[in-house]
């Protein structure tokens, strides 16, 4: 088995597990225990692929972008996961877990969500199954990100806004748990990134893997080899980038990217760059890096982007960073502001701003004239245009 | 020698029926008043004393514990604070002392130190809710055992069977029987259903005593329970108090007193 992968117990390395109280240890012993078998039956596996291809509208492009690749003199390719259904990847999971969901007899799905996207993503599948849906959102990315709030409710999910902590994602996420704690049986928490206890972490890599399991294919239709020279991706939870990383892992001769949010910059105390301000710690139910104080109290993080402000990283992704496996770069606020007005100008394409910290990347590297580099274009920026209005330089 | 014994061991020896644990976040409502409150439920006749460790994201509490752990670490109050506090604590208090709180505090503070710390200051034992089981193993059953100390594990209505069995196992003082799935100071009240929770449990002749926790806020819901556990324990309602008294002395004194 791959070291990039989780083992037995439940870890990457040292990073993983599942540190929750007793209150929710039936819950996840019970997905822990089937979700491989339910994943790998094939009733499953017929009914994912055709819900991803009818439903969310895969594969998705890989498109060569020729005036970006004129600009950065390399042959940038975008993965359009903004074209997904519902526009961005989260998709790709909540249909898997709704699956799961289903197959586990629950009734109820609760969700937490920071850009709202995987709010939306999460609604959108409980409108598809008819199941009731609660959304847990933080205060201020309600108020930053309004149209999803709207798209959710019309859906006909009940948002419920988080009014602790800076009331972000950090906070969604616990009173997702909370409510999770208090409705044990009947009710499925659609996690929305690889964070949370084993074995959601290794469970939303799995769904998100399509994304490198087609670029893999594209690739080799388009340029006759499956390998890129580089895999850029933003990391939020990490979701996207584990997607699409994963079927590289053990390809070692691609070179993979991950793209933090730097906030005001890194060190200017409003940041969210976890591999560069974190230390090993636990947070909502894995060891994982952690931003936090010399006490273990967890720093609130700081990021223009609701999507990417969060104080941890998946397991799995502390684990690539420590064994230099995937390398990280941060991006400032304005980089990625810049970023997106750039992409929307030469490419046509308006990015979600967590996408923009991805593109922005690009100016950090060296990159050789015959470099391939794919760049996951994890979502589109119809929810950001308020910020983008806001920011106004354009 | 009389130290030597953990007092948590020694008080359940002793008692059998109706003890009362109280517990109260450190720090909360001012810094300094972990050590009086301490010193007022001991004169005013509880047997066990819990004192929370504060932490930013405590997911298994509702709101009022959420709101205590928050005005604490406003307050300043951090684990090595605590500990000197406890020390404080001790020079007057015997009752049984525990610590209560989430891991990643004591992962930051060093797992061998914060045991070690703790023992010194004074401490008898351990509630870490998101510790798992088998980490515990790994890391802290030996020293927790060679400083006769107490580990405390939670069980829940959902728990199963077996998993009671094996948590009894690994027990050493008590079990903290949680009386629904739920988080803190959500439910007040037992349910026909939770009765019978209770029922099966006594039932069960586990090796360790057990207390019920999470319900239980004044003398109807601790009579309730005690008639079948060795006792019960009291958080938010506790904090409620705290939060609004203005006199900690005979608000503590009339609360413990009314429980019995
Ligand atoms: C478009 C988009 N990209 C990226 C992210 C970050 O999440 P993750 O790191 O799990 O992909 C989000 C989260 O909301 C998002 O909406």
């Amino acid at each position: 088995m791959s070291i990039y992968q989780v083992n037995e117990k439940g870890f990457y390395g040292q990073f993983g597990g599942a540190y929750i109280p007793e209150m929710l240890h039936p819950n996840i012993e019970e997905l822990r225990l089937n979700y491989l078998k339910i994943i790998n039956e094939p009733d499953f596996k017929t009914e994912f692929d055709q819900l991803l291809r009818d439903f969310v509208g895969r594969p998705t492009p890989l498109y060569f972008a020729k005036r970006l690749s004129e600009r950065y003199k390399a042959k940038v390719y975008l993965k359009r996961e903004d074209l997904c259904h519902t526009g961005a990847h989260k998709i790709n999971n909540t249909i898997g877990q709704i699956l799961v969901a289903k197959r586990l007899g629950k009734q109820k799905i609760i969700a937490e969500t920071g850009a709202g996207q995987h709010g939306v993503a999460t609604a959108t599948v409980c409108a598809l199954m008819g199941m009731e849906c609660i959304v847990y959102m933080g205060q201020l990315d309600i108020d930053r990100q309004r149209p999803n709030v709207e798209r959710m409710r019309i859906l006909g999910a009940k948002v419920v806004p988080a009014t602790s902590g800076n009331m972000t994602l950090k906070d969604a996420t616990n009173e997702a748990m909370r409510h999770w704690i208090n409705h044990p049986t009947d009710t499925h928490y659609i996690i929305g990134s690889v964070v949370g206890p084993h074995p959601y972490p290794d469970m939303v890599a799995r769904f998100q893997s399509v994304i490198s399991e087609e670029i893999k294919h594209q690739l080799s239709m388009e340029i006759g080899n499956p390998f890129p020279d580089y895999v850029i991706a933003c990391v939020g939870g990490g979701s996207n980038a584990a997607g699409a990383f994963y079927h590289f892992l053990n390809d070692e001769h691609v070179n993979l990217v991950g793209v933090e949010a730097a906030g005001k910059g890194v060190n200017s105390g409003e940041s969210a760059a976890t591999t560069a301000l974190g230390k090993i710690g636990v947070l909502h139910g894995s060891k994982s890096l952690l931003m936090q104080t010399e006490d273990g109290q967890v720093i609130e993080p700081y990021s223009i982007s609701a999507g990417l402000d969060y104080p941890g990283i998946g397991p799995m992704h502390a684990h690539l960073f420590e064994t230099g496996r995937v390398k990280f770069l941060s991006v400032t606020d304005d980089e990625a502001m810049n970023a997106g007005i750039e992409l929307s100008r030469t490419e046509g394409i308006i990015p979600a701003i967590e996408t923009a910290h991805a593109i922005a990347a690009l100016q950090q590297m060296e990159l050789d004239a015959d470099d391939v580099v794919v760049i996951n274009l994890s979502g589109r920026g119809d929810k950001d245009l308020e910020t983008y209005i806001r920011w106004g330089k354009y | 020698m009389e130290n030597m014994a953990n007092r948590i061991n020694t008080l359940f020896q002793k008692k059998k029926e109706k003890i009362l644990s109280v517990f109260f976040t450190a720090g909360f409502p001012k810094l300094e008043d972990t050590i009086p409150i301490a010193v007022e439920l001991e004169k005013s006749g509880a047997d066990l004393i819990e004192i929370g460790i504060p932490f930013s994201d405590p997911i298994a509490d509702g709101p009022v514990i959420q709101d205590s752990n928050k005005i604490a670490l406003d307050n300043g109050m951090n684990l090595k604070l605590l500990l000197q506090q406890v020390k404080e604590i001790r020079k007057t208090v015997k009752l049984p002392i525990l610590l209560m709180g989430y891991i990643n505090p004591v992962m930051q503070y060093g797992i061998e130190s914060f045991i070690k710390d703790s023992k010194a200051a004074g401490v008898d034992g351990f509630i870490l809710p998101d510790l798992p089981m088998a980490e515990y193993e790994d890391q802290f059953k030996v020293l927790v055992e060679e400083n006769e100390l107490v580990n405390v594990f939670l069980i829940s209505p959902t728990t199963s069977e077996e998993r009671i069995r094996k948590i009894d196992g690994v027990s050493n003082g008590f079990i903290y029987a949680v009386s629904s799935s739920s988080t803190t100071g959500t439910k007040t009240g037992f349910t026909n259903e939770q009765e019978l929770y209770f029922k099966k449990l006594s039932e069960m002749k586990l090796k360790n005593p057990f207390l019920i926790g999470f319900g239980v806020s004044n003398k109807e819901t601790f009579t309730a329970v005690t008639k079948f556990a060795t006792g019960a324990i009291i958080g938010s309602a506790f904090i409620k108090l705290l939060k609004s008294s203005s006199n900690l002395s005979t608000d503590i004194h009339d609360f413990v007193n009314n429980l019995n």
